[in-house]
């Protein structure tokens, strides 16, 4: 319901995530001469985690640039260049290597049109490969979406399909203002049905990814999944969770997170990212601030990433980020009034 | 003979009419006199912040801008009201925006360190150092890439080129050939920290070869020196050679901001440079060769005191913004 086709082609096909990204890419590529892709080793290698794959191949070297390792730099160019009439979309390999271009992202794409009195705007976007869970230890695993999520002037998504990152990537694409895209390296290589051609899924609105009526679970990104994984083997015991997908998360869908609390009555909110001063503080607070807190049968939940950086052997890993069980035996306790 | 002679004339005289280079001197006279306006308002608690005045610098941007097409483009410093008048601000709406105003060319929401007009191809003054310069590489990519066959002018003070975005960007735009010209106004101190404790190299322009572009060290209090300068690097940029580096020698004779109290330069040598002014030097230059005579000098002071003036009264007079608009344009407002 929130998909506005522009040209219905023909019946979905299957795609993995990083196919529809790609997809996505390729369309802006052929319909507007101004989209440019930028980044490290996106063009021959194809883009560390093979995201842009062969588009080298069909636009040239001066359309998908690869840069220099140059984060500030590179990052800067595209500022500059989203302010003066290219729309550039600029791959970090990793998300933990935004932390050397801060200051572009920080001080200038987010703050440039209103330092300015609205008289530009940067029409950037920006791509994360994010999160845990591949073995790359503590400086290729971060989830430093809430970082951004902070800074006015900036939209921060979290696309969680392969149908949404298409689309949510299109969107991005056609707003005036930057797009930060953090995307669950994880989930690269899932599968889901994808529109062909052109639709655009909308910035800010979340997704009630399965409806239910005992426990509101609020997920982010890959948590989404686990969320998802977890409301079926709750339901088998007898609790109904509905799984909202908050996809955006500057700005947040308020809306949508306070209807379905009202409903349910009760709030759990999963992501990998630090718990602490993290996504789930944002909601928590929302929720408390609101009138859906009348509603609340018990206290809220957070399951977020432990306080240490994300460490290299594979089990420590696991159990750095909410798990499946771990949403499962959370959840449980907080229906039965055992938090 | 007369071929011998032509060599011989100053690059300002060959290049430029009277009336340019009377403009040129116009300008000048208008920065110093809005930085000395500003700092009157400010002694006289009409405005608040703080503000980094280029008193003592105004050649460099004037000069530098000289070699400019109306819609080359140019990104500026904290040290940026020289720039911004001499690429065509008007000083009514850079006071309104001094003042906060709605009128100001932020509509209050810059000030000073934000200075910007877009419209005449400046893309603003920026807060952080060297956070304008991949900026200009990123414009200059736009001008390449879409073709509009603009060149990018790009001001950065010495304490930028210690910043890794300096030499980020001095690369990139090497290695994809983009026309930009770095400039580099030296005027000795990083806030207090002088170039030759802060800097490797005796003259920054040396830094261009380590990225395989010209470079070159310029009296910039000069005219003629640093038009001549940037029109080659200009040129060079404009027929697809790529960026050049222009070092521009120059004095703020202010302290850093208003906190500075000078403990890390002496007064003789502050007086050294003032006893040198750079607007009397190009003024003397253009009277020496007949553009014009000491009362048209006058003249023109005269009138830029009167649009100092009426520029102030504008600021004051314009509109506060409102308080309720405090969170416009963070966003681009879309049509629904």
């Amino acid at each position: 319901m929130n998909i506005s086709v522009k040209n219905p082609d023909t019946e979905p096909v299957e795609m993995s995530y990083s196919e529809a990204i790609k997809d996505a890419l390729d369309i802006a590529l052929k319909t507007d001469e101004r989209v440019i892709l930028m980044g490290e080793d996106i063009g021959v290698y194809g883009g560390a985690f093979q995201v842009t794959g062969d588009l080298v191949h069909s636009y040239g070297e001066d359309r998908v640039m690869d840069t220099p390792i140059s984060e500030l730099g590179g990052a800067g160019i595209a500022v500059g260049a989203a302010l003066t009439g290219l729309r550039p979309i600029f791959e970090f390999q990793f998300s933990d290597f935004a932390t050397l271009a801060m200051e572009q992202i920080v001080n200038q794409a987010a703050k440039v049109r209103y330092m300015l009195g609205g008289e530009v705007s940067v029409p950037l976007v920006m791509r994360f490969p994010a999160g845990s869970g591949t073995g790359a230890a503590a400086q290729h695993s971060q989830s430093l979406e809430a970082w951004l999520a902070h800074v006015p002037g900036l939209k921060v998504i979290q696309p969680t399909t392969p149908h949404d990152a298409k689309g949510m990537l299109l969107a991005a694409l056609d707003d005036p203002d930057p797009v930060m895209i953090f995307e669950h390296k994880l989930l690269y290589k899932t599968k889901g049905m994808v529109p062909q051609g052109h639709y655009t899924v909308p910035i800010g609105k979340a997704n009630i990814a399965r409806p239910g009526t005992d426990v509101t679970i609020v997920a982010t990104s890959i948590m989404v999944h686990k969320s998802l994984a977890a409301a079926e083997e709750l339901a088998a015991a007898g609790i109904s969770a509905e799984v909202i997908d908050l996809r955006t998360i500057r700005p947040i869908d308020r809306e949508t997170v306070l209807d379905s609390v009202e409903k349910t009555s009760r709030l759990a909110c999963v992501y990998e990212g630090v718990k602490t001063l993290g996504i789930g503080a944002e909601i928590s607070a929302m929720v408390a601030e609101s009138h859906a807190f009348d509603f609340l049968d018990a206290p809220i939940l957070r399951l977020g990433g432990s306080e240490n950086p994300i460490p290299y052997n594979p089990e420590l890993e696991k159990a750095s980020v909410p798990q499946v069980d771990d949403i499962v035996s959370n959840v449980t306790n907080l229906v039965k009034g055992k938090i | 003979m007369a071929k011998q002679k032509m060599r011989n004339v100053p690059f300002a005289l060959k290049k430029y009419s009277s009336e340019q280079l009377k403009g040129a001197l116009r300008k000048m006279y208008l920065i110093r006199k809005f930085e000395e306006g500003a700092e009157n308002c400010y002694t006289r608690g009409l405005i608040h912040g703080t503000m980094h005045l280029s008193i003592g610098q105004e050649t460099s941007a004037v000069g530098s801008c000289m070699p400019l097409a109306a819609d080359d483009q140019i990104t500026s410093t904290h040290r940026g009201h020289g720039h911004c008048v001499a690429k065509g601000a008007e000083v009514s709406r850079m006071f309104a925006e001094f003042f906060g105003k709605e009128t100001g060319y932020c509509k209050g929401r810059g000030g000073s360190m934000h200075m910007a007009d877009v419209e005449k191809g400046n893309l603003g003054a920026n807060g952080i150092v060297a956070g304008g310069i991949p900026i200009a590489v990123g414009a200059a990519l736009s001008s390449k890439r879409l073709n509009t066959g603009k060149v990018v002018l790009c001001f950065f003070g010495d304490g930028a080129n210690n910043e890794g975005a300096f030499h980020e960007s001095l690369n990139m735009a090497s290695i994809w050939k983009l026309p930009v010209v770095f400039i580099c106004e030296n005027n000795k101190y990083g806030m207090s920290t002088s170039i030759e404790r802060s800097t490797s190299v005796k003259n920054i322009s040396e830094r261009a070869a380590g990225y395989s572009m010209p470079g070159v060290t310029v009296d910039g209090n000069d005219f003629n020196a640093i038009t001549e300068a940037v029109d080659t690097a200009v040129e060079h940029a404009r027929s697809g050679n790529g960026p050049s580096l222009v070092e521009s020698l120059t004095y703020r004779w202010r302290g850093h901001s208003k906190s500075d109290r000078n403990r890390y330069r002496t007064k003789e040598e502050i007086n050294d440079w003032i006893d040198r002014d750079p607007i009397i030097r190009f003024s003397s230059f253009l009277v020496q060769n007949s553009v014009l005579n000491d009362e048209e000098v006058k003249a023109i002071e005269i009138s830029v005191d009167a649009e100092i003036e009426a520029a102030i009264e504008f600021a004051k007079s314009s509109p506060d913004p409102l308080l309720s608009d405090v969170t416009r344009d963070v966003y681009t407002e879309v049509a629904q």
